[in-house]
């Protein structure tokens, strides 16, 4: 192996996972700065390493490839180390090392997909990330953060069994592991596809993150905001680019999750609904295919991660200080909490994608693109998607947090390390939205894309305010859905209470036809055709004992065939 | 503590906020009129199309959502149970 290589490049992915399973050793403020260092550490390492593959490793005849540098993995590398790095703040005071080492092995493991040369490092890299990200969920210490980590890891473990049978598949199939643009073709590329899609929360196998992310720890949900579905949204770009079903099941992700985004009551929860919405418009970008599509795809990826986890700072914050998550426990906090109430008012307006916020600049690409192709349906579901993602995530989240009706709560700003965490990822959105170009400049693709058009401008101001006038006039005559304290079923509902009920139906019907069983060949039959030989007219039986014995034997064994099928 | 914000305890301030955001809808509006189009669908380039979609799609996602509460609505325990 090259030794210059080897501390130039060392994979992000290890410097992450070793250096985070280290954590425990350090103490006081030297733990503090170690796990500031990791990060920014990786990521100028990573800006040193030149494109192209290192750290090969022979695994029976394959050639497994650790780290595989160009310009699609590269940009999702830098912001997977960014918000590592205010995600790391914003939880520096968490006395709870299983955290820390939690979210470091996590977003190793993304890291470790995001480089991945090949399908068997992939793998391992996917499952790193399935354990880790549960311990983020588990640390919550709630009974029912406990199931709910419980039933996410279950669906992780399927849809990677589904991924493991598929990659051994396409293996056979090719003769080699190798990852990199596999398309929508055969056995193996739907059995990928599929554990792709559970990471990247496809509906109708979206409910795991609804379900579990709102009750991860305050600064764990930072973590799990980023990495899995935009380390499937990587994976999906890289192998099933230009998959047409991506456009529909991404144009319908956009707007299934709004109708329920509108409805919870768990800010959260809120998110996820609005995350699992912003997924899908890279889902369709995907889909799409094109230069343009991809880099918007990329981009959209690279705005989402900051502004998603500034809105689960923000609204981690308000849990944090008042212990409350729900609407209808909230509001008025803007009163004592306006730093917080702005940094959640600058991710809002960045998710609405606002004219000088980052969303712009990156969710117009993917909108452009289904114009370009024609592609009216999904232009218009889209569109139609961002006016509702704006009102959820743009009005309701900062709405009934910090205005709305005053809860009475009194609470202080939270720490300052989760205030700078905020500020950061503020400052971020708001620099990417008023200045592109430097995200431009790394996108897959050459950009020629323009977002402040005055056409585009316009015609999303517009959209976006008198879709807040429908809001308005909404909330005003009283028409808005209250914020009720009740849940709403989603696909869950299959493996939480259909899986239940699937159990009750087997037992019942099951054990039912053995006691049926039991009853009409064991104590009926088997007893009377005993009686019977017994008691048989001397003319009628042979006269032996023996016969009606044999009888009574064959009689049993039939019965026995019977209860054991 | 720091004294507490209380903007919009008083209703002339948020009467005053209102009449600002109509205010802006008007301008957008008229606005508009004076903007060069380069649409993808003919439909882009009227003037207030995404006025009109907008509010419609908000409406909508509203309407529809309080229609699936009728079916999706549960008790808080209703998976504990």
């Amino acid at each position: 192996m090259d030794h210059s290589l080897l501390f130039k490049g060392i994979p992000p992915a290890l410097i992450f996972i070793v250096g985070g399973l280290l954590i425990p050793a350090f103490k006081g403020k030297l733990k503090l700065a170690y796990m500031l260092a990791l990060p920014l550490y990786a990521f100028f390492s990573l800006l040193q390493t030149p494109e192209g593959n290192s750290w090969h490793f022979s695994l029976l005849q394959y050639d497994l490839i650790l780290c595989r540098i160009d310009r699609l993995s590269l940009v999702f590398g830098y912001i997977f180390c960014i918000i590592s790095w205010i995600a790391v703040i914003f939880a520096l005071k968490v006395e709870d090392d299983l955290q820390h080492v939690a979210g470091f092995v996590y977003a190793g493991g993304a890291l470790g997909v995001t480089f991945a040369g090949d399908l068997f490092t992939l793998y391992l890299f996917w499952e790193i990330m399935a354990v880790s990200s549960t311990f983020l969920i588990l640390a919550r210490r709630t009974r029912s953060s406990q199931s709910a980590a419980f039933r996410y890891i279950m669906v992780h473990v399927a849809g990677g069994l589904l991924l493991l049978a598929g990659i051994l598949i396409y293996i056979h199939d090719t003769g080699s592991p190798r990852f990199d643009f596999i398309g929508l073709s055969g056995t193996a590329s739907y059995l990928i596809f599929l554990g792709f899609a559970v990471n990247a929360a496809i509906p109708p196998l979206h409910p795991w993150l609804q379900d579990a992310y709102p009750e991860a720890t305050v600064t764990g949900a930072v973590f799990l905001s980023a990495f899995t579905t935009k380390s499937a949204v990587y994976v999906m770009a890289r192998t099933f680019a230009g998959a047409e079903p991506l456009i529909y099941l991404g144009a319908l992700m956009t707007a299934i999750p709004i109708f329920y985004a509108v409805l919870e009551n768990d800010i959260r929860r809120v998110l996820a609904y609005s995350l699992i919405n912003q997924v899908g418009f890279m889902m369709c970008g995907i889909g799409i295919g094109t230069p343009l599509a991809i880099n918007g795809t990329v981009a959209h990826a690279f705005c989402h991660i900051l502004y998603k986890a500034l809105l689960f700072m923000s609204t981690g914050a308000v849990l944090h200080v008042t212990g409350k998550i729900r609407c209808t426990d909230l509001g008025g906090l803007y009163k004592t909490m306006p730093l917080t109430c702005l940094f959640c008012m600058v991710g809002a307006a960045s998710i609405s994608a606002f004219p000088l916020f980052s969303g712009f600049v990156s969710k117009s690409m993917i909108i452009s693109a289904a114009g370009h192709e024609k592609l009216v349906l999904v232009w218009l579901l889209l569109q139609f998607a961002s006016a509702g993602v704006f009102h959820h995530a743009g009005i309701k989240v900062p709405f009934f947090t910090f205005f709305g009706q005053d809860s009475g709560l009194r609470v202080k700003e939270p720490p300052l390390n989760m205030l700078v965490a905020m500020r950061l990822a503020a400052g971020l959105s708001i620099f990417l939205g008023v200045y592109p170009e430097p995200l431009y400049r790394i996108l897959p693709y050459p950009v020629d894309f323009i977002p402040y058009s005055g056409a585009h401008v316009m015609g999303q101001l517009q959209l976006l305010m008198f879709g807040a006038l429908a809001f308005c006039l909404l909330i005003l005559s009283g028409y808005y859905p209250p914020e009720l304290r009740a849940i709403n079923l989603d696909t869950d509902w299959f493996y939480r209470k259909g899986g239940r009920l699937f159990f009750r139906f087997v037992d019942s019907s099951l054990n039912g036809l053995n006691r049926i069983c039991e009853g009409v060949f064991v104590r009926g039959l088997a007893g009377s055709l005993a009686r019977f030989f017994q008691n048989a007219p001397p003319g009628f039986s042979i006269g032996t004992a023996p016969v009606g014995l044999g009888a009574l034997a064959a009689a049993l064994f039939i019965a026995g065939l019977f209860l054991l099928h | 503590m720091k004294k507490e914000l209380t903007l919009f305890d008083k209703p002339q301030n948020v009467r005053r906020l209102l009449r600002l955001f109509y205010g802006v809808l008007v301008v957008l509006l008229i606005l508009d009129l004076f903007i060069q189009k380069h649409a993808y669908f003919p439909w882009e380039g009227h003037a207030g199309f995404f006025a009109g979609f907008g509010f419609v799609s908000c409406t909508l996602v509203i309407l529809i959502a309080k229609l699936l509460r009728v079916f999706v609505k549960r008790r808080e325990d209703y998976y504990e149970k």
